[in-house]
């Protein structure tokens, strides 16, 4: 369902819509079913003159078992939805494969710093680059995001990758993520951060290798020394 | 336990001299359970007003964005986000729980228990009392300098903890304080009607006689009191933090700010089946009387509750999925989280197969009874989205989140509520409601309630995250397409909002006007429809026996298609 508004442009992206479809149609079959007959109870049961209720306790074997064998089938879907759950997850959140390139994300109120390594290709070197809320990726390539707070709780959301972490002061969280399609998108802060909140958006640039090499190559490291004092007094 | 015998109430209402009471005594200090329930419910009702029209503004802000709103004006971003924390505070807190556990706990209890009152009555009395004042500490938070606090319902520090963040020095601390009186408050009720349910039953009512919306009240207290403890313990510590400079949860100085929200769903968690149980009994009882109907399986429902119960205290980590917990500490959460899906799943089964067989009169609280389920259905099966941990990473915080707890907490706090109020107001004032303003009141709700939160489904699904109060700041969320849902969403809720005056219009007007009622207009077993209406002070003249179990209808061996509790045959 997700693909329908947001393109997938991350490597997990799709296992993640994969997952929400499969929930979507075992709940959908369930839904279906017991609002189906719930509404079909109300009309074949309905009050008319000459017609008596039955009186059934619900308790004895054979009328149990319409409560008990629909509640093993949901029990059924619900170790499916379980594995499903668990194996995305594990890839997204628990799983981190090795790093081609990494990049700090720090949240403050209320705007996104991204630093980004340089030509050298290492993060925390002297020609680094530290942009604003802007976040430029080469597609293709596997990095891993160091995400960081200055002040409260914020989240680093980019809904094209079906990514979502919160960013707490005090802590570095590792995470990772592989760009697959090339284009700029949204990011968003999507834990409440103060008044400032609606306005903390930022936009991800996702290049090929040669637009990312121009990219690095255009950005002069007199621009890190101007934006990334913030981010240099909270590095671990 | 010698202090709690039943009837050995206090002196103050023990014998009957109450006629000659002045108004303040008989309605501001009553110790009579009747009155400390309607006091619940109007003040309940009251906070539901201010709640709705919270609503109303913020919702105009998301549709017609800077624009200004009639009644409120421009809302600035602080507005905004103060509008939404006190929004969904109040209504969890200042009516979810006051109406649907305190009023109708309050009034139902000793009415379908056969006692004369609450065991400890002053207790009661005090228990509104310090409500009240709560309620009154919150809307003051909205006048102090920096206004109301803004940092969502939740209250995540440090963003609560300290004011240069929150920029409301004052309206956080009234915010915290207010909520923690509330819940001595609900402390305190507690313990009258789990004491009053188990120790002061009519004569011949076994446990398993009890009417289902009596279990499901003292179940949702022992929750409640269980689950409590550590937020009352949170909410202190997170007022020292604020006031006198501790770092309980100030990571700079050694505290950590996640603890703050596992106390909070520790207890978070369990108060979603506080108030969801009560509703659920609420429709237990009126299902049965209208389709004529034994409860399918009764001692299925109350096991499902108990054990709905317990699993609610092992799943609080799920709201905290992406809030930098350990990665592997999600799998547990999302097994707990799908398989409190079972019990609920088979409540709603039971209920289902109640109708299997009836005689159905699709009466005004019948109509909402019967909504409830719908609803809950759609409420129930969105949580699997949320639940299952791999999904949660991208619906965490839309309103994706938003729309689903929103179908829980209508049919529980709105619909549950006026489905109590339409079935009990006999009861309650001794006169029948309209029934044509009952169900175009219910239509008009009922149909509009979906219209709001369908589209923010989708808007969910699109990628749309919740607090923030203008989404022209984001490119992808700013399309026209997404702003046309907004404004539908928007216009469905101006709508429902416009019907409620029909409610209370009706209720107004029934109060003074409707036709009597009688004792037992709905011909229903349960022991309160064996007294006046409204019952006088002290219920009975004689306290009833109780012979059989609360559902008997349409019994084989009765020509009547009900079968009154407290008749010897």
């Amino acid at each position: 369902m997700l693909e329908w508004y947001l393109p997938q442009a991350s490597t997990y992206a799709s296992s993640i819509d994969d997952l929400v479809n499969m929930v979507g149609a075992f709940v959908g079959f369930w839904f279906v079913l017991s609002f189906g007959t719930f509404m079909w109870l109300i009309f074949r049961f309905r009050a008319r003159p000459g017609t008596e209720a039955e009186y059934i306790t619900g308790e004895l074997k054979h009328q149990k078992r319409w409560i008990t064998i629909p509640h093993l089938l949901v029990l059924v879907c619900d170790v499916f939805i379980i594995v499903g759950a668990v194996k995305v997850w594990y890839d997204i959140k628990q799983y981190l494969p090795e790093a081609e390139q990494t990049v700090r994300v720090v949240g403050q109120q209320w705007t996104w710093t991204f630093q980004h390594p340089g030509a050298d290709g290492k993060l925390d070197t002297a020609d680094d680059i530290a942009t604003v809320n802007e976040l430029h990726v080469q597609k293709g390539v596997k990095y891993h995001y160091k995400l960081q707070s200055v002040d409260v709780l914020h989240d680093f959301s980019v809904p094209v990758f079906r990514l979502k972490q919160d960013a707490i002061p005090g802590r570095t969280i590792t995470g990772w993520f592989e760009p697959t399609l090339e284009g700029e998108y949204d990011i968003q802060c999507a834990e409440i951060c103060g008044i400032g909140h609606g306005l903390m958006g930022a936009r991800i640039f996702i290049e090929n290798e040669a637009q990312h090499a121009a990219w690095v190559a255009g950005e002069s490291p007199v621009r890190l020394a101007a934006v990334a004092a913030p981010t240099r007094a909270i590095q671990e | 336990m010698a202090e709690s015998i039943p009837h050995e109430v206090d002196p103050a209402h023990g014998d009957h001299h109450h006629e000659d009471q002045g108004f303040v005594s008989k309605y501001l200090l009553s110790t009579d359970h009747k009155i400390i329930a309607m006091q619940y419910m109007f003040t309940g009702m009251l906070m539901a007003v201010i709640g709705g029209f919270m609503s109303y503004v913020f919702r105009m802000q998301l549709a017609f964005p800077g624009e200004s709103v009639p009644l409120w004006g421009i809302v600035t971003p602080a507005n905004y986000n103060a509008l939404i924390t006190n929004h969904g505070t109040i209504m969890i807190f200042w009516v979810a729980m006051p109406v649907l556990i305190a009023a109708f706990g309050n009034y139902l209890i000793p009415l379908m228990v056969g006692a004369d009152d609450m065991v400890f009555p002053k207790l009661n009395r005090l228990s509104y009392q310090i409500f009240l004042i709560s309620a009154l500490v919150l809307l003051s938070s909205y006048l102090v300098e920096g206004g109301g606090f803004g940092g969502a319902w939740t209250s995540y520090p440090p963003l609560s903890a300290k004011s240069q963040y929150n920029l409301t020095p004052a309206g956080a601390s009234l915010w915290l304080l207010a909520v923690a009186l509330e819940f001595v408050a609900f402390l305190l009720g507690g313990i009258n009607f789990i004491t009053t349910a188990m120790n002061s039953r009519a004569p011949g009512m076994k446990l398993y006689d009890i009417p289902m919306v009596i279990w499901m009240i003292v179940i949702a207290s022992i929750l409640f009191m269980v689950s409590v403890g550590p937020l009352i313990a949170g909410a202190i510590m997170l007022f020292f933090d604020q006031t006198i400079g501790t770092a309980f949860f100030d990571p700079n100085r050694g505290g950590d700010p996640i603890l703050w929200q596992h106390l909070f769903w520790f207890f978070g968690h369990p108060e979603v089946y506080v108030v969801l149980l009560p509703a659920v009994g609420i429709t237990a009882e009126i299902i049965t009387v209208f389709a004529r109907k034994k409860l399918f399986a009764y001692k299925t429902v109350l096991h499902t509750a108990v054990g709905t119960g317990v699993l609610s205290f092992t799943v609080w980590a799920h709201h905290q999925f992406i809030a930098g917990i350990d990665p592997r500490m999600a799998h547990i959460f999302t097994l707990t989280t799908l398989l409190i899906s079972i019990p609920i799943a088979e409540m709603m089964f039971v209920y289902i197969a109640t109708l299997y067989g009836g005689s159905i009169r699709l009466a005004t609280p019948m109509l909402w009874a019967l909504a409830f389920i719908g609803e809950f259905l759609i409420g129930g099966v969105t949580g699997i989205f949320l639940g299952a941990s791999g999904a949660d990473v991208y619906f965490h915080d839309t309103y994706f989140v938003l729309a689903h707890f929103h179908y829980t907490f209508y049919p529980i706090a709105i619909i549950g509520t006026f489905a109590g109020v339409s079935y009990w107001f006999p009861k309650m004032f001794g006169r029948m409601m309209n029934e044509t303003l009952g169900k175009i009141h219910f239509w008009g709700s009922i149909i509009s309630f979906n219209f709001i939160f369908i589209p923010l489904f989708v808007l969910g699904t699109a990628g749309q995250h919740r607090r923030i109060f203008d989404f022209q700041n984001f490119p992808a969320l700013a399309t026209p397409e997404l702003q046309q849902l907004r404004i539908l969403a928007t216009m469905s809720l101006v709508v429902m909002l416009g019907f409620q005056f029909v409610w209370v219009y009706n209720f107004i007007n029934s109060m003074f006007r409707g036709p009597k009622a009688g004792k037992n207009p709905w011909k229903a077993n349960t022991l309160e429809w064996s007294a006046d209406s409204p019952p006088p002070h002290g219920n009975w003249p004689e306290l009833p026996t109780v012979y059989r179990p609360p559902y008997e209808y349409s019994h084989p061996d009765r020509e009547e298609d009900y079968w009154p509790q407290h008749l010897p045959n």
